[in-house]
């Protein structure tokens, strides 16, 4: 970027939130939050045994840290990574270990990984805590290492550490703080819900976070319609008498909370292509991460349950639930009144984007949301797909401005180097395209196998360089060796055939012979 | 107690539409258009849109039954009615029943279904079916009733050949207004005299221009329903405007007005309902703005110095075949990318 163009974007960065812009795309969808967001919040039951995957990160699977027949505390380690900052798993109660077992985990690839299986004692008793007191006069590396080892993760969805993310925003450099509460698929409604319930704990968790990465401007984004969730943010930002926090409201269209688009609408500016926020100087969190980080320094508490949203119309009475991380999913069904006789679907997350589960034994996990119930009524129907038409209302809906319909084409093609060029890596599989398709294609699915595909090859690709450079290496070394060893045994060769240099050698030693003769008495 | 679930994909919603929707919604904007029509000329256009309706079905069901594909899905989703219909609005309304089932034969058979079926012709079905009769029988193509004709006489007209009245197909037929412009700035008049002609009508053709606006009308609620988009008919109308104006504001006595030219003809009709075809056009905003143009401007040239009164079937089947071109190099900037 030339740079006065940079300038301009950084100045239009660091005014975040002043103007709202629009993005590409997207689709203006049926809100249905009302259904769940009317009760109040309530706690779920805990379960008589908690299955807690180990697998709660982008990434791998952390360790185990107990074993069977262990007694725990509430907050105390389970699992952990060898390299500190990855993130680990605690204890959602007190009780006792009954075994690591493979286990349905609540993840996209509908895959079993391993679980800690806990009978909770009843008596939910925590560990000894350490909350930070005066976290305004603690060293920023010290409150990130206390979010580090709090097991936080991006409770929006993409379970991406936190920690991680602090560090890199923080070695970066960032100047603008933004919290993301625009909850924009339909039916989901924890965030709203904790902003309703919990501001003060949202705008805390604002001001470590600003400590915590030395950024100080906050934006809490919230869509136009949450105006109860508005007037309690703002009456916690009063109570906490801080001017850098403020509210800022973006007009509802999906899928504004994804972070990329939202900080188009924040700033009119674009995340370069596989770069992050921190390029522009921004640093996106969710709500309810932020309310992580306040419990887990103010209170020294590790996340170990989290809201989600029971909704969709096949449940009985909606609402939003205060559950421990591994609480299977069926209990918090249960608590909503049971399933209705046409329950037909059960997904993770909202409709637009979420994953279908096979069973509610699934457990709760950090990135668990919403637990989405629907029937056959809202689900397509079994008409055929019918070929594309080439109508462009995907390219119309796409928020990343691709062509999904050429797109589509070169993926069931195995075209994988035009696919590329055409983008599939920008997309952000937000199902825009394939829910206005009249032919009814599969598109989201299509690019999310796609998109699998492309990462394979690029790391099939990585591997075959690396290989091949240490083959080059290896030759190259080689021939190095043999070059050398020639030409030691030419030079021996050239001075056994060389007469004058024969003499001088002869000359010298006897030279050495009789200097040593004169030095010994 | 668990519960098991079968799983499918996200987004687990309805989807918001369906093809047959879309086609469907492109028929009924056309209704006003047929209405005048045949308010001018008489049930002629309501016969020849049965009749090739009627052919391009039965030549759709014996192709999918060939390929193996499901009739149901197939036969619904209207494409094939829209094509039959598009193609019964471009001819004569008396010309022969065969003239329809010639048409039907390269539209449907040739140009849809010997090109990979739905979503994959390279070139519009309607506009390949009417070419290949406009070319191979000239005079049938060019017979246009002067006046309308009664339901009894059309019959007989389309399917046993006999002329309106007693005086022969000469009596009855004649040169469209495209025809009288041409003929008459070719044999040295000035289109002030041109327009003194009762085949003139008002500003673009007796008849025509009110048949022109009705479907204008139709397009303008496909433009509101969103079912097409305004780029192609943009690009189209305004690059006929700019040619047309151009010379008209150079020479008015030898150049008919832009006003003539964009209601005279098809090229309302182009610009609404032929060249907006998704399956043959260009697929980004700007592909279609351009493609849109590409189709005024070869309409033009072609109403100009080409060898045929109208210009629309052609210049939308050249404009197809650089459509894949446009598209490779109009295509939209991706999020994120400079």
């Amino acid at each position: 970027m030339p740079g006065r163009m940079k300038q301009t974007a950084d100045l239009r960065a660091r005014q975040a939130g002043d103007r709202l812009h629009r993005f590409h795309g997207g689709l203006s969808l049926p809100h249905h939050k009302a259904v769940s967001c009317g009760v109040p919040l309530e706690r779920a039951p805990l379960p008589g045994e908690l299955f807690i995957p180990l697998l709660q990160q982008s990434g791998r699977e952390a360790e185990p840290t107990v074993n069977a027949g262990d007694t725990v505390l509430k907050g105390e380690t389970i699992g952990r990574f060898r390299h500190l900052g990855r993130g680990c798993v605690h204890a959602p109660t007190s009780g006792t270990v009954t075994g690591v077992v493979p286990h349905p985990i609540s993840h996209a690839s509908g895959e079993e990984g391993r679980c800690v299986v806990l009978r909770p004692d009843g008596r939910d008793q925590w560990k000894d805590l350490q909350p930070i007191g005066d976290w305004q006069q603690t060293d920023p590396e010290a409150l990130r290492e206390r979010i580090r080892n709090s097991g936080i993760v991006g409770l929006g969805g993409a379970m991406f550490p936190t920690g991680f993310k602090l560090q890199e925003a923080r070695r970066r450099g960032i100047h603008t703080l933004i919290l993301n509460g625009s909850e924009c698929e339909p039916y989901i409604s924890c965030d709203e819900t904790l902003m309703r319930e919990q501001p003060d704990s949202i705008v805390l968790g604002a001001r470590i976070l600003q400590r915590a990465v030395g950024a100080k401007p906050t934006i809490i984004a919230i869509e136009d319609q949450m105006g109860a969730a508005r007037n309690a943010l703002e009456t916690a930002i009063k109570r906490a008498g801080d001017s850098t926090v403020r509210v800022v409201r973006v007009i509802p269209v999906y899928p504004e909370g994804g972070e990329k688009q939202l900080i188009r609408v924040l700033t009119g500016l674009e995340v370069p292509s596989g770069g992050r926020p921190s390029d522009l100087g921004l640093l996106c969190q969710n709500v309810a991460t932020a309310t992580a980080v306040a419990r887990a320094v103010t209170e020294g508490k590790p996340l170990v349950e989290r809201i989600v949203t029971v909704t969709g119309p096949g449940v009985r009475c909606p609402r939003n639930l205060l559950a421990a991380i591994g609480t299977p999913i069926s209990v918090l069904v249960e608590q909503c009144g049971g399933y209705t006789p046409d329950a037909a679907r059960l997904v993770l997350g909202g409709p637009m984007m979420g994953f279908p589960l096979g069973s509610d034994a699934n457990p709760v996990t950090k990135a668990a949301n919403c637990v989405l119930v629907l029937t056959a009524k809202e689900l397509r129907d079994n008409r055929p797909e019918m070929p594309c038409i080439r109508c462009g209302d995907c390219a119309r809906a796409c928020p990343a401005q691709l062509l999904p319909q050429q797109l589509h084409r070169f993926v069931r093609a195995d075209a994988w180097d035009d696919a590329g060029d055409a983008g599939l890596a920008d997309c952000i599989e937000c199902g825009c395209c394939d829910l206005v398709c009249p032919s009814h294609i599969p598109l989201a699915n299509w690019f999310r196998y796609g998109k699998s595909r492309l990462r394979e090859r690029a790391l099939d690709r990585h591997r075959a360089d690396q290989a091949r450079q240490r083959f080059e290496a290896r030759e190259a070394r080689q021939e190095r060796i043999r070059l050398e060893r020639k030409q030691r045994i030419a030079t021996k060769k050239a001075a056994l055939h060389d007469d004058a240099a024969k003499k001088a050698q002869i000359a010298e030693a006897v030279e050495r012979a009789r200097k040593k003769q004169e030095h010994t008495p | 107690m668990t519960r098991q679930f079968e799983t499918g994909n996200a987004p687990h919603l309805v989807p918001q539409n369906t093809v047959a929707a879309v086609m469907r919604q492109v028929l009924y904007a056309l209704a006003p258009g047929v209405a005048v029509h045949a308010w001018f000329f008489g049930p002629g256009i309501l016969l020849q849109i049965a009749l090739a309706s009627l052919f391009a079905l039965g030549l759709e069901a014996l192709m999918l039954m060939a390929r193996r594909k499901p009739l149901k899905p197939f036969l619904g989703d209207c494409s094939a009615v829209l094509t039959a219909v598009l193609f019964a609005l471009c001819i004569p309304p008396l010309a022969p029943w065969w003239i329809a089932l010639v048409a039907m034969v390269f539209s449907i058979v040739v140009a849809k279904h010997l090109y990979g079926g739905l979503g994959d012709n390279l070139f519009n079905p309607a506009m390949v079916g009417y070419v290949v009769v406009l070319v191979s029988f000239p005079q049938i193509l060019s017979a246009w009733p002067q006046a309308a004709t009664g339901t009894l006489d059309t019959l007989a007209a389309v399917f046993l050949g006999h002329a309106p009245g007693t005086d022969g197909w000469d009596a009855v037929t004649g040169a469209t207004v495209l025809d009288t412009v041409r003929n008459g700035l070719a044999a040295g008049q000035e289109m002030e005299q041109i327009r003194l002609s009762p085949a003139f009508g008002r500003f673009a053709g007796q008849g025509w221009e009110w048949i022109a606006l009705a479907y204008a009308a139709g397009g303008a609620w496909l433009l509101w329903r969103r079912v097409i988009g305004w780029q192609v008919p943009a690009g189209l109308l305004a690059a006929v405007a700019v040619f047309s104006a151009a010379g008209w504001l150079l020479d008015p006595a030898q150049n008919p007005s832009p006003l003539f030219d964009l209601l005279s003809g098809a090229v309302i009709l182009g610009a609404f309902f032929i060249a907006t075809d998704p399956v043959s056009g260009c697929t980004s905003d700007r592909g279609r703005l351009l493609f849109g143009a590409g189709v005024g401007i070869l309409t033009l040239v072609i109403r100009r110095w080409g060898g045929y009164p109208d210009g629309i079937a052609f210049a939308v089947l050249l404009m197809n075949l650089s459509a894949p071109l446009i598209d490779r190099f109009t295509r939209p900037r991706i999020f994120g990318h400079d």
